[in-house]
């Protein structure tokens, strides 16, 4: 009886093992730094078939500098046959979302939100760039198999809760390091009522706990979802395991949340921080930058006009051509949001609207640190509906169809 | 491997965005991170990391994989990080860049000289008794002595 980390891992935790990657993948800067270090190695590519590299970070280029860097990486991709996901295709996370991730995998990430895919039960997790440089130069790398913290779930999401205050919820239960070194595991009845986006959204945020990846077995929902790429899968078998810690959900009873600065682990009740005044609004990321999320928001905009700059940026070109086709994104526009270019957007404080000091944006991404999305602002996190919502109210406002 | 250090408090959760901010990342030189090293945090922190020994409070270089966060500690001289916990990549990457971290609860002030033996596999304040660092595995030991982990795969191939 082992937990699905050590299954898919092949031994029991503690254990320190050497394993093949099956797919791995860097962004525009992780990779600059993994080139860099790779080329310090002095041996070739080990597995050019199974890397990917994927700019998301800062694109468009937000200045010449940036620019000259991200045309070295290309030039190293093509020159290197290795899968180039230029500007404009989305973020990493997603991208690999979209088809690519299948259960049991063993995927890394030159990205602390790797463990997103671990959604799909693969072992999914994030490395720094030498890590990454040395998956290149030897197709493996080595990893401690994590104990995991089991969050079982059940019931099912009402009033107006999402995945998202699941995560929230779950995070704030653990603390910024209740699972560090740890694997999360997420089972019961209630995670099979989540759909695809929900889960990836919960995974999402399980490094937020300081977790390796956050898994969830394939079932029905996960193979139907990899169906619509062409991939087939089978589910995974769910058996007891020894769990190094157990904490239970009922979904039913998760409520809307935010996170407010500079934790995220710090929800609490929506409508102990309503009426917060907000500068800015932002949907987006590898959080909550998915069709669902769009459709989401667009639904609760429709005809409306929002009230604070809204900016709403889809995770991936195939969800923005997705939210193209539904109307969602017309009608986005037509109340007032600006739609940016799919990639991380502002969420790293870079470009794409970061916000000036003393601002305060309220976010669907995953990270409220301190000065993240520009010095001296303030950062609440919270879910798509929250996010419309208080866009509509031009402050922290419940989302329709709460309590 | 024995370092000794002075002392430099540093908070519980400190984030890889306080180590470096994301505005700084994109650049190719690799000074220029000690540069604005916890520039967020305290401006002044940065010129005085030379020959210190960081002692974090729990889940130190948490949030971000960037490894420019590990990579400014080395590039400004740090002697070594202490904390009772590390977030796991910042972890991984300090050892791969050969920079020596501890995992121990330490408790000091700032400015006290600080001794990191990481063979004996302890911590101590000069003058006080040693407290235990939790041991390395074998793997992290070999990429530590090996000065990171680039030398070490150069030295297999």
């Amino acid at each position: 009886m082992a937990t699905l980390a050590e299954r898919i891992l092949g031994a029991p935790a503690g254990a320190c093992v050497d394993r093949v990657v099956d797919r791995a993948y860097a962004m525009d800067g992780t990779g600059l730094l993994a080139l860099a270090t790779f080329r310090s190695i002095g041996r070739p590519l080990a597995r050019p078939d199974r890397l990917r590299l994927i700019f998301d970070h800062i694109v468009p280029a937000n200045n010449s500098e940036t620019a000259t860097l991200q045309a070295e990486l290309r030039r190293f991709a093509r020159e290197n046959r290795i899968a180039l996901c230029d500007v404009g295709e989305g973020i990493c996370h997603q991208l690999m979302s979209e088809g690519d991730v299948r259960p049991g995998e063993i995927v890394i990430g030159a990205d602390s939100h790797t463990c997103t895919l671990g959604a799909f039960g693969a072992f999914a997790t994030g490395v720094g760039a030498t890590d990454m440089a040395g998956i290149w130069a030897t197709g493996e790398t080595w990893l401690r198999v994590p104990e995991t913290t089991n969050l079982r779930l059940s019931g099912r999401l009402e009033g107006g809760a999402e995945a998202k205050d699941l995560a929230l919820a779950y995070v704030s239960r653990l603390g910024m390091d209740g699972a560090t070194y740890r694997a999360l595991e997420f089972t019961g009845e209630g995670a099979a009522t989540l759909s695809m986006a929900g889960r990836l959204t919960c995974s999402n945020l399980a490094i937020e706990a300081g977790a390796k990846t956050g898994l969830f077995y394939a079932d029905e929902t996960t193979c139907d979802y990899l169906a619509g790429f062409g991939v087939e899968a089978s589910p995974q078998a769910i058996e007891d395991a020894e769990y190094a810690e157990k904490v239970e959900f009922d979904l039913g009873a998760i409520e809307p949340l935010v996170a407010v600065p500079h934790r995220v682990d710090s929800a609490r009740p929506v409508d102990r921080v309503a009426g917060t005044v907000i500068d800015q609004v932002f949907i987006g990321t590898c959080t909550n930058g998915r069709l669902e999320d769009l459709e989401r928001f667009a639904l609760a905009v429709k005809g409306r006009r929002v009230r604070v700059r809204t900016i709403v940026i889809p995770a991936s070109r195939r969800v923005l051509a997705d939210a193209i086709r539904s109307g969602a994104l017309e009608t986005i526009v037509e109340a007032g949001c600006t739609v940016g270019p799919p990639g991380c957007g502002p969420c790293l404080g870079t470009h794409l609207g970061v916000i000036g000091e003393g601002e305060v944006c309220l976010s669907t991404a995953n990270r409220n640190f301190r000065n993240r999305m520009g010095v001296g602002g303030e950062i609440y996190l919270a879910s798509v509906g929250t996010a419309a919502a208080s866009a509509l109210a031009g402050e922290i406002a419940p989302p329709e169809g709460a309590a | 491997m024995k370092i000794t250090g002075r002392a430099i408090r540093l908070p519980a959760d400190l984030d890889t965005d306080m180590i470096i901010a994301g505005r700084y990342l994109r650049a190719r030189d690799r000074s220029s991170w000690a540069v604005h090293a916890f520039e967020d945090l305290d401006p002044t922190l940065a010129a005085r990391l030379g020959g210190a020994v960081l002692v974090a409070g729990p889940n130190f270089g948490c949030g971000s994989s960037r490894e420019q966060a590990a990579i400014a500690l080395r590039e400004a001289g740090v002697a070594a990080v202490v904390a009772p916990s590390f977030a796991r990549i910042f972890y991984r990457n300090a050892i791969n860049l050969g920079l020596p971290i501890a995992e121990a609860a330490l408790d000091c002030v700032d400015g006290e000289e600080v001794e990191v033996d990481l063979e004996a596999g302890n911590v101590r304040v000069r003058g006080r008794s040693p407290v235990p660092i939790a041991p390395l595995s074998p793997r992290m030991r070999a990429i530590l002595g090996a000065g990171g982990l680039v030398e070490l795969l150069k030295g297999t191939s």
